[in-house]
């Protein structure tokens, strides 16, 4: 059982013209099991979010507090942070060359569990999450991200995810690029990851169609750096009616 | 604190064609464009010190590679230089050490610098390693330079590598210790000969090495050369491959990293003047800590009558740190259209922070990442050199570079969990 509590974080971004405030007191908390989804318009600062708890050096925290499970994960380091149980499912996973996969699949156990992994059981735990997620096995020996397809990126990160096993996991805009049925393959690892590992999960997208394989507790709308509304699955809905225009004035349809 | 890094890929030297005229007479004193037209001498009096503005001699430091401008150096592995010199040779391989008057000798081009023509000039005793005629070495061979003292006196070395016709075999040569050498390699593969040399600079801190390969390859024969360089003050390797007969075939790989205040340059030279020959050039450089310079030249001369002609170089750069250069400068003439492929690419790139926090996120501590990093890139070369023992070494030897100062980077790399930053 894990709890991740935000409290009223303010984050800024580098930029030439000096720190330009993005997060402006966002409060959250997401315990085990917990499924939810952080919706708002491009611009909102939903990214921001992520990357600020997982530790990019290019967002700085200028006030409020991050806690997991009462642990301050803003003085843990980006490693430490994944060590403590965080993970993020980047929206643009980044490519590695020369570094295989299976190579980083088990360097990043390792590192995460403290320990190596049993290498007969964690071959066949990675096969079969591969399978599971459709991914070939040849992918094993390719370096990370290299070539990789907008789709197998993504179905990469959820592999991650599968394998790693954290308490708290973010899922950076998962759903974006992926067709149909990569979204379905995607949103299968996602509830496996669930009902296997009881872990909460932080979905972050700008679109309602994920949601409609990955059921959330929650929906957050986020707006302006701070969310405006929160609600139940049914404000999803109402959502994917009426679009983000009512939050910010101007038209952006949320739902196509 | 802000360190400006310095990042030059200097293409200003490329050249599309050889339209380029220089009177032969002027050939030391400006800067010379074309490779086919500079000059080459056994002679040291046509080839004099330089003062450091040559094309040539632009990036090196030209002050602490003196010593070994004069024509008249102590041979390596004789008394009193300091250096010894032994080969482990492969069974079937024949080694002998030869006066310099041998008729073998000098047979592979010509000296084409000052270093170069001061080698040549110096040496009493050569090492020739001959691989006989349809022989197939059944394990490599190795000779090795050991500098043993401190302020050696400088020396100079002269090794010949002789595949003959359908012979195959891989030789190693190694330097290592503390060495003022000023060194001639000569490789002579002849037709249907195949053979992997290996040069491998493994020096102590304050050794100073210029080495001249010149390779000439026969008709079909296929030569793969590469080049590693770890350690030394300042390493200047200039190999030089020249095709005698059609469908020749050269692969020239060099791996380097440098650490604070070492220079490291390599200019090479493929010089297609027959048909239908191939060439690869390939060479990965790691740059770590102030003061750190690489220097990679890499000229392809593809003349008139080489028709057929297939050549790709690449060079690229990773700059792990601040305050470290890499200079890299492709050269391709052409003098015939009827080529079957040319090109050449060049990227000197800093360490990417993405990479890094891309595996951070995934719970690697920073030093790992760097590490898993740094082994990527190098990777697909190492497993091009194709030979064990040379591989292994090499693994070993980037593991040793990275944890010299694994400190200063981590130190040097702004810590992400939101410290301060020290002013």
């Amino acid at each position: 059982m894990s709890t991740l509590e935000i409290r009223d974080l303010h984050v800024s971004v580098e930029t030439k013209e000096g720190p330009k405030p993005i997060l402006r007191g966002v409060d959250l908390t997401i315990e085990s099991g917990q499924t939810h989804a952080i919706m708002g318009p491009n611009g909102s600062g939903k990214s921001t979010l992520a990357s600020a708890l997982a530790g990019h050096p290019k967002y700085q925290v200028t006030s409020g507090t991050v806690t997991l499970d009462g642990e301050d994960v803003l003085e843990m380091s980006v490693d430490e942070r994944a060590r403590a149980g965080l993970f993020l499912a980047m929206q643009y996973p980044v490519e590695v060359p020369g570094v295989s996969v299976a190579n980083f699949l088990r360097t990043a156990k390792t590192a995460i569990d403290g320990e190596a992994p049993k290498l007969r059981t964690w071959g066949r735990e990675v096969k079969e999450a591969m399978g599971n997620l459709r991914i070939d096995s040849a992918f094993s020996e390719r370096s990370v991200n290299e070539g990789f397809s907008g789709g197998e990126k993504k179905r990469h990160e959820i592999l991650q995810m599968e394998l790693f096993k954290p308490q708290i996991a973010i899922l950076d805009e998962t759903d974006s690029g992926l067709d149909v049925d990569a979204l379905r393959v995607v949103s299968e690892g996602v509830n496996r990851a669930k009902e296997n590992t009881d872990v909460g999960v932080l979905l972050i997208t700008h679109y309602t169609r994920i949601l409609r394989y990955i059921k959330p507790d929650f929906v957050h709308v986020f707006v302006d750096g701070r969310i405006a509304e929160e609600g139940g699955p049914e404000l999803a809905d109402r959502l994917e009616e009426e679009g983000y225009d009512k939050y910010v004035g101007t038209s952006a349809p949320a739902a196509v | 604190m802000t360190t400006t890094t310095d990042l030059t890929t200097d293409h200003s030297r490329a050249v599309a064609d050889g339209s380029h005229t220089h009177s032969p007479g002027a050939a030391s004193a400006a800067p010379q464009g074309s490779r086919a037209e500079r000059l080459t001498s056994f002679s040291l009096d046509d080839i004099p010190v330089p003062t450091g503005r040559e094309e040539e001699w632009r990036f090196s430091p030209v002050a602490r590679i003196q010593p070994l401008f004069d024509g008249g150096l102590t041979t390596a592995g004789a008394d009193g230089s300091g250096v010894r010199v032994s080969v482990d040779a492969a069974p079937e391989v024949k080694v002998e050490t030869v006066g310099r008057d041998d008729a073998r000798l000098g047979k592979a081009g010509k000296p084409g610098d000052r270093t170069g023509v001061a080698a040549w000039n110096s040496f009493e005793q050569a090492t020739i390693v001959t691989v006989p005629a349809e022989a197939v070495a059944s394990d490599v061979t190795s000779v090795r330079f050991d500098g043993e003292q401190a302020g050696a006196t400088p020396s100079a070395a002269h090794v010949l590598v002789k595949a003959e016709h359908h012979a195959e075999a891989v030789v190693v040569i190694d330097h290592a210790g503390l060495a003022t050498l000023n060194q001639t390699v000569e490789i002579d593969v002849a037709d249907g000969a195949q053979l992997t040399v290996v040069s491998v600079q493994d020096w102590a801190d304050g050794a100073v090495h210029a080495s001249s390969h010149r390779a000439r390859i026969g008709r079909d024969a296929k030569l793969k050369h590469v080049v590693v360089t770890f350690g030394g003050d300042v390493v200047r390797i200039t190999p030089d491959a020249e095709f005698t007969a059609e469908g020749g075939e050269v692969e020239m790989v060099g791996l380097y990293f440098a650490d604070s205040d070492q220079h490291q340059e390599h200019r090479l030279f493929v010089d297609h003047a027959v048909p239908r020959c191939k060439s690869r050039v390939t060479y990965k450089g790691a740059l770590q800590g102030s003061g750190a310079h690489t220097v990679w030249v890499g000229d392809v001369l593809i003349q008139a009558d080489a028709e057929g002609t297939d050549t790709y170089e690449l060079n690229r750069n990773l700059v792990l740190t601040d305050g470290a250069r890499a200079d890299s400068v492709p050269n391709l003439e052409i003098e015939t259209g009827e080529i079957d492929g040319a090109g050449h690419a060049s990227a000197t790139g800093r360490f990417d922070d993405e990479q890094l926090f891309y595996l951070m996120a995934r719970g690697i501590p920073e030093t790992d990442a760097r590490r898993l990093v740094v082994r990527g890139f190098f990777a697909e070369l190492i497993q091009e050199i194709g030979v064990e023992s040379v591989e292994e070494r090499l693994i070993a030897s980037i593991e040793a570079e990275l944890e010299k100062s694994m400190s200063v980077i981590t130190g040097a790399a702004a810590p992400a969990d939101g410290a301060e930053e020290a002013e």
